[in-house]
């Protein structure tokens, strides 16, 4: 058995590494592969914030994925036509800078998770599960008829968008971007997980009458969860929309939301570094699993079947030992 | 005799009924500085249900709930617990997966308010820190405040539950059987701590070791189909034909 940190240590070793030897060997396609990971893996922690430490299983964050990825696409796609979004009660202007378009993704779907969080918290359990997955059908048919925004064919971005001192088409320097997006998210969620409001939430989730008993309301935490969570998948939408420079209702889909539960699940729910190995592990699995044969979804649903029956830590637990640590 | 001082708890014709069965039928008791209040009765007496009332998890359907004076009937249970109201469990509810230190400094930020801050480490504040320490210090779980909660034995976690409830600094504690499963060891041992407690806060205990209500008890409600039917000193109650005859048997 390994230490957990040294899996954690090693996971973000392969981030740093890999695209650094692929770039000194001329693969541009490997970086392009580990960027794709490093999106996936921040989208996940986002999801863990909510299911690992808050117990909330949503089955709709491709809402968040989906709405970053719009937030991206629209503003790109405004500033490419030079027509302002809105001229009236106030103008705005569409824009190619990255950290704007960060911040948008990053506001429209924390309110987006305030609103359906607000309703969905209301129930618990299996309508839990249902209601989020309702919501997300809802974004995803009102973006195939979005005409505006191009319905169902989606949104093309013709120049990858801009930050400053980086020549973001070129592929190591827009992975340096995902993956220092990927660190300081993983250093704020690990500080969350232990600071007061982690312990809150984390008692919630495991003893929801003893919060109550000590002066804490629940429901008001996971809202709060509910919202950190979409906030940080919606700002992993809106990087994948610029890895791709396309942005589709497919985003919005249910297989995308089961997607992002399975990098957490594949990783080890509940744990820090859980989203990182999983989306790791699915990212090398499509590529290596889906070069040897078409129908690769069979080998990674089995693979999931062993994790979810005999190691509930997920890969993460299967190494180290240990079955389920939550923060 | 002096005017006993103001009720720190206090509950005024409390009524509730399930369907056609009256769980509570017009519960008046109060809870004074210092003393032990001990609740008992047959089980399917109304006791459970009079704790919930009291404590904020159940509404009653007439009758009123006080605490240090005010009016909490309407107020939810983590609003009673902010006012310092403290429960303990028959059924331990803890955080199980934490560590002893985390659940005692859990009562403690809860207990102020204060979970809304996501950045500095809550074992690291050293307000909270220091009430949840003194709080497992109180109850004798100094030594373990490192070990997950699901490694305690059940006797210790009956210890937590208490120290979790202090960390709230309680004007009134609320008690649901804290003997329950406990052997004879660990029942002495917590009824000492219970005995020094009452300086700190009174205790509405409720309890079926008879033993521990006798050595206990400032005073004795008892509790027969949802209703009050004496109220007393222990003498009092050991000396009240109609409780022997409902509720303690002949021999008691």
């Amino acid at each position: 058995m390994i230490a957990e940190r040294y899996v954690n240590a090693a996971a973000l070793a392969v981030f740093a590494l890999v695209p650094l030897s692929a770039e000194a060997m001329g693969e541009p396609f490997t970086i392009t592969l580990m960027t794709r990971a490093a999106i996936f893996a921040i989208a996940a922690i986002g999801l863990n914030i909510a299911l690992g430490l808050g117990g909330l299983v949503s089955l709709g964050h491709a809402v968040f994925f989906g709405l970053g990825g719009y937030a991206m696409g629209i503003l790109a796609h405004h500033a490419q036509i030079y027509e302002p979004l809105a001229e009236w009660p106030l103008l705005v202007e569409g824009t190619t800078f990255m950290p704007v378009i960060w911040l948008v993704a990053v506001a429209v779907s924390s309110l987006a998770a305030l609103v359906i969080g607000a309703l969905s918290l209301r129930t618990t359990g299996v309508y839990f599960i249902m209601i989020t997955l309702a919501f997300g059908q809802m974004f995803f048919y009102f973006s195939i008829s979005w005409a505006p925004y191009g319905g169902e064919d989606g949104l093309s971005i013709y120049v990858r968008n801009g930050f400053p001192g980086l020549n973001t088409l070129d592929p190591i320097q827009f992975y340096g971007l995902c993956f220092g997006i990927l660190c300081l998210v993983l250093l704020a969620t690990g500080r969350l997980a232990r600071s007061p409001f982690g312990l809150a939430l984390n008692a919630a989730r495991q003893a929801p009458v003893r919060a109550e008993t000590v002066g804490l309301d629940p429901t008001r935490l996971r809202l709060v969860a509910f919202v950190l969570s979409g906030a940080v998948t919606g700002l992993a939408g809106a990087l994948f929309a610029d890895l791709n420079r396309f942005v589709s209702p497919a985003m919005f889909s249910w297989q995308t939301s089961g997607e992002i539960m399975i990098f957490v699940i594949l990783g080890g729910v509940g744990r820090l570094y859980g989203p990182v190995v999983g989306a790791l592990s699915y990212v090398a699995l499509e590529h290596w699993l889906g070069g040897l044969s078409e129908f690769w979804h069979i080998y990674l649903g089995a693979l999931l079947l062993g994790i979810v029956l005999f190691g509930r830590g997920g890969i993460i637990g299967l190494l180290s030992g240990r079955a389920a640590v939550h923060g | 005799m002096a005017e006993p001082a103001h009720p720190v708890l206090e509950t005024r014709g409390l009524t509730k009924s399930f369907g056609r069965l009256r769980a509570s039928e017009a519960i008046s008791l109060d809870l004074r500085p210092g003393e032990i209040h001990a609740i008992i009765g047959p089980n399917g007496a109304g006791k459970s249900t009079l704790i919930a009332m009291i404590s904020g998890s159940l509404a009653p359907d007439a009758g009123s709930v006080h605490l240090l004076g005010r009016d909490v009937t309407r107020a939810p249970a983590r609003v009673r617990a902010r006012a310092g109201l403290g429960r303990t469990f028959q059924i331990s509810a803890l955080a199980m997966e934490d560590t002893v230190l985390q659940n005692a400094v859990l009562g403690a930020l809860g207990a102020r308010g204060r979970p809304w801050r996501f950045w500095g480490a809550a074992l690291a504040d050293a307000d909270l820190r220091q009430t949840a320490e003194a709080a497992l210090e109180r109850v004798g779980l100094a030594d373990q405040a490192r070990m997950r909660t699901a490694e305690l034995s059940h006797g210790q976690r009956r210890q937590l539950e208490i120290a979790v409830a202090l960390t709230l600094r309680p004007k009134a504690l609320v008690m649901d059987e804290p003997m329950a499963g406990l052997g004879a060891e660990g029942s002495h041992r917590l009824t000492g701590l219970l005995d020094a407690l009452r300086a700190q806060a009174p205790i509405l205990l409720v309890e079926h070791d008879m033993d521990v209500v006798f050595a206990l008890a400032d005073r004795i409600s008892v509790l027969v189909y949802g209703a009050v039917i004496a109220s007393g000193t222990v003498e009092e109650i050991r000396a009240d034909r109609v409780v022997r005859e409902a509720y303690l048997g002949q021999d008691a």
